[in-house]
């Protein structure tokens, strides 16, 4: 009778973070930061269709990297549970953090349990009604959260960005300036990001009962300027 | 609660109904889809309008740069006024709205739903719904409401909205089995419809602009309160107005109370002045 070959769970859990983080790392990276108005969402994605930035619910935004099937079911999974919470209770009692958690169960218990773990890497974004109430969630393939109300950076060459956004990000710069540092560090010192390599999105504290709005094409170029 | 999360056979897809089906949330099966069993067992004779408030009458126009919508803010429990101040005209989602006659709890829960259902799809496909696509939304929860319409239960919404693709304010009148009409101009419903939609077509002129749509739904609703004792006319002692709403290019825009009654007043002091000279109330 053959045995099974044996395989610690150290090396088990190794092998699975090390294939999540090498899916992640070869996708474009994203940036999620507050400013002013409230939270900027930016991402490099050349594509105009397969969105990496979404609206989950009035205060709420999402951005996910890695395998675009991936997040794009958990996208869906918040959008849904966002409008259930919301149609249940109050739109008021729809909130971010609850919303992580079940994101970091869902990543938590795929890396653990399934075969494959998910490669990709999330962040929910949310804008307070004062700014002191902004927030961002960061989710890894492992179920990690992290809360942070200044930058995160998520995807290839997250290191990198980071650094860089260090230096640029500011917490009371208006929507020109935030763009403008979260384009630059997105882009590095070698390259040029135009409008039509970006998605970018806010949650802003003027637009009214849905936040998200979307800040493309002659908007986008125009900050870029 | 878990994340919401469907095998692709079970997915409810960007609609919210189908969602609240799949979680097992909703007395919505038994109201508003035409597909599902029945609200067998509850029989309602002729005395059902003293059991629930009904809400009453409401016009939209069309104008030169999209839709005015208006209602009344009175509803009737049989011959009693039961709410002063309620709202029967609401935004659908930011170029759409939608406006309910008929029993007020039943008809506010198929607009929330409806509310969900636009914005749900929207976020769901990341594109919102075309103003036919909204329409033909509206006319199937219509239809899967009829065996409560049957029993005396019934709604009868107007739904307006901006169609960006044609540049244009359009008008759905339904019925309470979910047909949808579109009219040109203007269209009215609820127990004073008669009288406003008189007041309407006299009115009405092509290429009106928003404001004098505004004046005229104003006209149609004071005339309707006139003759109908279920719609509420404006009564400046509690400052209550009727709602108006605009929708254009821009979005919905529910109008300030303030410059309803300022329009209101204007109307009194003409209608006064045309009786005073003997005009209109012989």
């Amino acid at each position: 009778m053959s045995m099974p070959m044996y395989v610690s769970p150290e090396q088990l859990m190794k092998d699975k973070a090390d294939f999540a983080r090498k899916g992640i790392a070869r996708g474009r990276a994203a940036i999620g930061c507050t400013f002013a108005d409230g939270v900027l969402l930016c991402a490099e994605n050349p594509s105009n269709t397969l969105r990496k930035v979404s609206e989950i619910y009035d205060r709420i935004g999402f951005v996910g990297v890695g395998r675009y099937n991936e997040f794009d079911s958990l996208r869906k999974g918040g959008v849904r549970h966002a409008d259930l919470k919301g149609y249940a209770y109050s739109r008021e009692d729809v909130d971010a953090r609850s919303l992580a958690n079940l994101y970091a169960e869902t990543l938590g218990s795929y890396f653990t349990h399934e075969p494959k773990p998910l490669e990709i890497e999330m962040l929910v974004g949310e804008m307070g009604e004062e700014p002191d109430g902004d927030q961002l969630f960061h989710l890894l393939y492992d179920g990690t959260v992290m809360d942070m109300t200044t930058f995160a950076v998520i995807g290839g060459e997250a290191e990198a960005i980071r650094a860089r956004l260090d230096e640029a990000w500011s917490r009371d710069a208006d929507l020109a300036h935030s763009v403008g540092a979260a384009v630059a560090s997105l882009a590095g010192p070698d390259r040029t990001l135009v409008a039509d390599d970006l998605e970018v999105a806010v949650l802003a504290r003027t637009n009214g009962r849905r936040a998200f709005r979307r800040v493309e094409g002659d908007e986008l170029t125009g900050l870029l300027a | 609660m878990v994340l919401p999360l469907f095998r692709p056979e079970n997915d409810p897809g960007p609609s919210f109904l189908g969602l609240l089906e799949q979680v097992g949330m909703g007395p919505v099966e038994a109201h508003f889809r035409a597909d599902r069993r029945r609200a067998d067992g509850l029989v309602i004779d002729g005395s059902e309008r003293h059991l629930s408030p009904h809400a009453t009458t409401l016009v939209a126009v069309r104008h030169s740069d999209g839709v005015v919508m208006a209602g009344d803010r009175r509803a009737t429990s049989g011959n009693l006024i039961s709410h002063r101040t309620i709202e029967k005209v609401f935004p659908a989602d930011r170029h759409s709205g939608v406006a309910i006659s008929g029993t007020a709890g039943i008809a506010m829960e198929m607009v929330r739903l409806f509310q969900m259902q636009l914005e749900h799809y929207e976020k769901v496909e990341g594109k919102a719904l075309s103003l036919d696509g909204k329409a033909n939304q509206l006319s199937q929860m219509l239809r899967g409401h009829l065996p409560l319409a049957m029993q005396g239960l019934g709604v009868v919404p107007i739904f307006a909205g901006y169609d960006h693709r044609q540049a244009t304010g359009r008008l759905f009148q339904y019925d309470v089995t979910g047909g949808r009409y579109e009219e040109r101009d203007h269209v009215a419903t609820g127990s004073g419809m008669l009288h406003a939609s008189t007041v309407v077509k006299l009115r009405y002129r092509e290429e009106m602009s928003a404001d004098e749509a505004v004046d005229v739904v104003v006209e149609a609703l004071f005339q309707a309160a006139d003759e109908d004792s279920a719609t509420g006319g404006p009564d400046p002692i509690r400052g209550i107005y009727p709602v108006v709403a605009t929708i254009t290019a821009d979005g919905f825009q529910r109008l300030d109370d303030g410059l309803v009654a300022d329009r209101t007043s204007m109307l009194l002091a003409s209608l006064g002045g045309e009786m005073a000279g003997g005009g209109a109330a012989s």
